[in-house]
């Protein structure tokens, strides 16, 4: 009678008390494993390879909006010494031209702006003044919106549907051509 | 006060556990949907500079690392303190890169493959040097999606 109660014993559920603990083992193992990368960057694309060289001088000076960087990571903008931080400015007011100077460009469609560094250039000054450039767009495509299509109201040009994204970037295109890039500061 | 004694003395019993299980769960799956396992071992130090004009990168399965800088301490004696490039989880060169690529793009269905991004997680010291050379041969092993990475710039304010 004895034997049969403990074999009642034996048939009863599994004690679930335990599945707490196998749970909060497993969550601290995937909480130690996780890295919730937060991948950004800058994003560009790359003009395909080919092996003729292009051919600056066919380009209207005006139109050139030139920046040297070199092995010190100091900057020469349409040559004259320039710092980073007076970049953005500059280039935006080079690329719309907005009082209409016959030394910068023509209109936004034929602004080039052309970007050598040296193989001594610090990545960090490099990538800091591609940022500014690529800012100096960014801020042109977002007044943009907010003047010839305020039924997007405040929204930033990338929040926007992508045909009218394509019609803004048509009016202000963004050329940026990298030269090869000279070879002074060699480390 | 009687009335009070009164609800005292039948104070409620402890609170059940029996749903801590359940919630434990609910943790432990958003974490294995978020945890992606680091499959490269860094072996050059990278840290990346700041930028503010920033992408975010969509699909990690199109996406393809590299990374530049200087060896780890315990891999100079190896390999020396100039900025080497790392290619999944060991050292290369640069002409290492088409075949790497090559390695990823395989692995995805066709639609997908003019999708890839080519992350470069470069250090922040390196020089332009090897990271010219590096995008010279993406150019030419026809990659042309490009991330620089880089963290969000704290604004100074």
């Amino acid at each position: 009678m004895a034997k049969k109660s403990s074999k009642d014993r034996l048939s009863n559920e599994v004690n679930a008390g335990s599945m707490a603990d196998i749970a909060f083992l497993l969550l601290i193992f995937f909480l130690v494993t996780t890295t919730i990368a937060e991948d950004k960057g800058i994003l560009v694309k790359l003009p395909p390879w080919s092996e003729e060289e292009v051919d600056p001088t066919k380009l209207k000076t005006r139109n050139v909006f030139s920046v040297l960087v070199n092995a010190d990571n100091q900057l020469l903008v349409r040559d004259e010494p320039a710092t980073i931080d007076e970049l953005r400015e500059r280039a935006k007011e080079f690329i719309m031209n907005p009082s209409r100077r016959d030394d910068l460009a023509e209109k936004p469609t034929k602004a080039i702006i052309s970007l050598k560094n040296d193989r001594g250039t610090e990545y960090k000054t490099y990538l800091k003044v591609y940022n500014e450039l690529l800012g100096a767009y960014n801020e042109l495509w977002n007044e943009e919106v907010a003047a010839n299509y305020s039924q997007y109201g405040d929204k930033f040009h990338d929040e926007i549907p992508f045909a009218v994204r394509k019609e803004i970037r048509g009016k202000i295109p963004m050329v940026l051509s990298e030269a090869e890039p000279t070879t002074y500061g060699e480390e | 006060m009687s009335k009070f004694q009164k609800k005292r003395g039948k104070a409620s019993p402890a609170i059940s556990t029996a749903s801590l299980p359940d919630i434990i769960f609910m943790l432990l799956f958003f974490f294995m949907v978020v945890t992606v396992m680091r499959n490269a071992e860094l072996k050059v130090n990278v840290v990346t500079p700041s930028a503010s004009e920033l992408t975010k990168l969509e699909e990690k399965s199109l996406v393809n690392y590299l990374y530049i800088g200087k060896p780890m301490p315990k891999w100079q004696n190896t390999y020396g303190t100039t900025p080497r490039l790392q290619l999944g989880d060991k050292f290369a060169t640069v002409a290492d890169i088409p075949l790497f690529l090559e390695k990823h793009k395989v692995k995805l269905p066709e639609n997908k493959r003019g999708r890839i991004t080519s992350s470069l997680r470069v250090d922040g010291e390196v020089t332009m040097g090897i990271v010219q050379d590096i995008k010279t041969q993406l150019r030419k092993s026809d990659q042309l999606r490009v991330n620089y990475s880089a963290k969000k710039e704290v604004e100074a304010q």
